[in-house]
């Protein structure tokens, strides 16, 4: 990092007058708590105790005798509690908020799978929390809406905009101009402005720490290329960050790709995007060529973001790490595929990732090791994935 | 040798009459840019004294519901910011009063900031409000603001307590004070202790500075004018600019006309 809150040129803290007082006070405590002895003893109980870390390494033997290529391992991140990786950076994040004394907590969700990890730990701790989400994310993910309703949170649909995860990000900063004494902003992925892109990492970066130990304990190496699936890009940014120095290790995120990055259906910001400012960072952003941001798509509600986390830009920047983009077909298939090979059903955004993977395995050699990141389950995407296929899901 | 702002030379001369500054903002576009030079026209008329065009944005994170739609309304109709530079041009034929471009920092990043001040030379635009970047990321654009002698407006809020120093002595033009917490809106109430946020400027103040944010009515805009230098108003003319479309002009001049009159009774 070039200055504080930077990676190269990219990060900084581009928000309104009215929050500066609050990152700052963020930042502050954040920078108090994080080497604090209780702080990350608290945290570490509530990991292995309540989301039931360090999740699993799993050798997904099957899948690498069918690809016939590198060894490929799967980071069980689905099994966590509420379902994805979401919920290491949002406990951080909330035990942050509590030692802050804030009593409300918002969040902005995609997919929900945020929304429910916040709602979950406001259970947990007793506060009040509102989660935003698109209008349309709500009706793609009602299953998601119910459950935080059923964790005590108020959802609010954002009918802004195109109704998806960009939107409830604009709703949740205004009522954070609006709140800003009382209220605590819990950002869901390594983006916002400074100390958000730092400080999720950081709660993510478990995954990373987890995969090398486990992996030097079953094969006393480390792996040759790791894989995840890229919005924001957290679960990525967590899998890669104890890697970035070990610079034999590959390093893969997939971003989605919808209907193809030569549509204007898709959701591509590394292969399609270009350099802005939004969402309080200065990162890649998809854009026109007066800075409006593009309306995006892709058939996964948590990878349907027109912009990626500062620290992914620069790592691909400084060619650390690489982006390819994955189509819905492709993420569809794999996640077909992984369901019948392995018995495991990934939410459809990390199938992003398990599409990434049987591009990559099968060119590697057989003594090599891939690590797939597994960031979240798919029991929420089953019945859009069967709409996908024109299968009828009657749920009564 | 750059010429002096019209912003400064605007003040100095409210200042020497003891008036309060009336400071009006329109989304450019809204409905459309004819539209709009009119009603910048009507405004200046019926006494205004400098004018905010906001630039429809996307995504305006600092906006309510009014300027959020507004912004809409202009980017469907096709507006973009060399149109808006168009018809400032227009303007400029007309108008030698105050003219500012409020934007995000996205729109000038992406247009280039070199081109896009240079243009604002050009055209005689006197300043910008970014209200997406804070005081402390002002390196984006200032030292180009600067080469071509454009003002950058910056920003105070009710959050801003102990900055609020740090900020002015660093600003030109004037120091635009958030009213409240939240995004821009009509409001019937403004609560913020400003006699407390803003007693660090209170007889050291090197700019003058103006309250914006919610300001609704003349008896309003009346009781926060004795704060300040000026009073800031933008959503209440945005709803009348929604209301009446393209006749708008009249009603938006009737509205401006019953601030001035309120200042003036100051």
């Amino acid at each position: 990092m070039d200055k504080i809150g930077r990676f190269g040129q990219y990060g900084g803290q581009y928000v309104p007058e009215t929050v500066m007082t609050a990152v700052h006070e963020l930042e502050e405590a954040y920078n108090r708590y994080k080497d604090d002895e209780q702080f990350n003893k608290e945290l570490d109980e509530l990991y292995r105790t309540y989301a039931g870390r360090p999740s699993m390494l799993y050798y997904a033997e099957k899948m690498t005798k069918d690809l016939g290529g590198a060894k490929i391992y799967i980071k069980r991140e689905d099994l966590n509690h509420t379902g994805s990786h979401k919920i290491n950076n949002v406990l951080g994040q909330i035990l942050l908020a509590t030692k802050m004394g804030k009593k409300r907590i918002i969040a902005e969700t995609g997919a929900g799978q945020h929304g429910v990890a916040t709602a979950t730990a406001c259970a947990l701790f007793g506060l009040e929390c509102e989660v935003y989400m698109g209008a349309e994310d709500c009706k793609r993910q009602s299953l998601n809406v119910y459950r935080m309703n059923l964790l005590g949170s108020k959802v609010t649909a954002v009918n802004s905009g195109t109704s998806t995860l960009k939107d409830a990000i604009n709703e949740a900063m205004r009522d954070w101009c609006s709140n800003i004494d009382t209220t605590f902003y819990c950002i869901g992925s390594v983006m916002g402005p400074h100390p958000y892109p730092t400080m999720v990492r950081d709660f993510q970066k478990i995954i990373s720490k987890e995969i090398k130990s486990q992996l030097s304990e079953r094969e006393g190496r480390l792996p040759d290329c790791v894989v995840a699936c890229v919005g924001g890009g957290s679960n990525a940014m967590g899998s890669f960050y104890n890697f970035l120095e070990d610079e034999n290790v590959r390093l893969v995120g997939a971003e989605a790709a919808g209907r193809g990055v030569n549509t204007d259906k898709h959701a591509a910001t590394m292969a399609k995007g270009s350099v802005g400012i939004f969402h309080g960072m200065k990162s890649f952003f998809l854009q026109d060529d007066y800075g409006q941001i593009a309306p995006v798509y892709s058939i996964s509600a948590g990878l349907d973001y027109p912009g990626v986390g500062p620290e992914h830009t620069y790592l691909r920047d400084i060619k650390r790490a690489e982006y390819v983009p994955i189509t819905d077909e492709q993420a569809v298939k794999a996640f077909e595929y992984l369901s019948k090979t392995e018995g495991i059903i990934p939410a459809i955004e990390s199938a992003h990732a398990v599409a990434a993977a049987l591009e990559i395995a099968p060119k590697m050699d057989k003594n090599q090791i891939l690590v797939i990141n597994l960031s979240g389950r798919g029991d929420k995407d089953v019945y859009s994935i069967a709409r996908y296929r024109g299968v009828d899901v009657v749920e009564e | 040798m750059l010429l002096k702002n019209r912003i400064d030379s605007c003040f100095e001369n409210l200042k020497a009459k003891n008036e309060k500054a009336l400071i009006a903002f329109v989304t450019s576009g809204d409905p459309d840019l004819e539209t709009t030079e009119k009603c910048v026209l009507e405004m200046f008329e019926k006494g205004v004294d400098i004018i905010e065009l906001g630039v429809p944005f996307s995504d305006p994170i600092a906006e309510g519901p009014t300027i959020q739609k507004a912004s809409l309304r202009s980017l469907n109709g096709g507006t973009t910011l060399d149109k808006i530079f168009d018809m400032v041009k227009s303007l400029r034929q007309k108008t030698d009063k105050p003219l500012l471009l409020m934007m995000y920092i996205n729109t000038i990043f992406k247009y280039g900031t070199e081109k896009f001040f240079s243009n604002c030379k050009e055209l005689s635009i006197d300043g910008v409000i970014v209200p997406d970047m804070p005081f402390e990321e002002r390196d984006e654009i200032q030292a180009t603001a600067d080469k071509y002698g454009i003002y950058n407006i910056n920003l105070v809020a009710p959050t801003s307590s102990n900055r609020v120093e740090m900020i002015a002595s660093q600003s030109n033009g004037f120091l635009y004070v958030v009213s409240s917490l939240g995004v821009t809106g009509t409001r019937s109430e403004i609560t913020t202790d400003f006699d407390k946020l803003l007693a660090p400027l209170k007889n050291n103040s090197t700019v003058p500075y103006c309250i914006g944010f919610g300001i609704s009515s003349p008896q309003l805009a009346k009781s926060i004018a004795s704060h300040c230098d000026g009073v800031i108003i933008g959503s209440a003319i945005v709803n009348i600019i929604a209301e009446y479309g393209r006749e708008c002009s009249k009603p938006v001049g009737k509205f401006v006309q019953s601030l001035k009159d309120a200042l003036s009774e100051l």
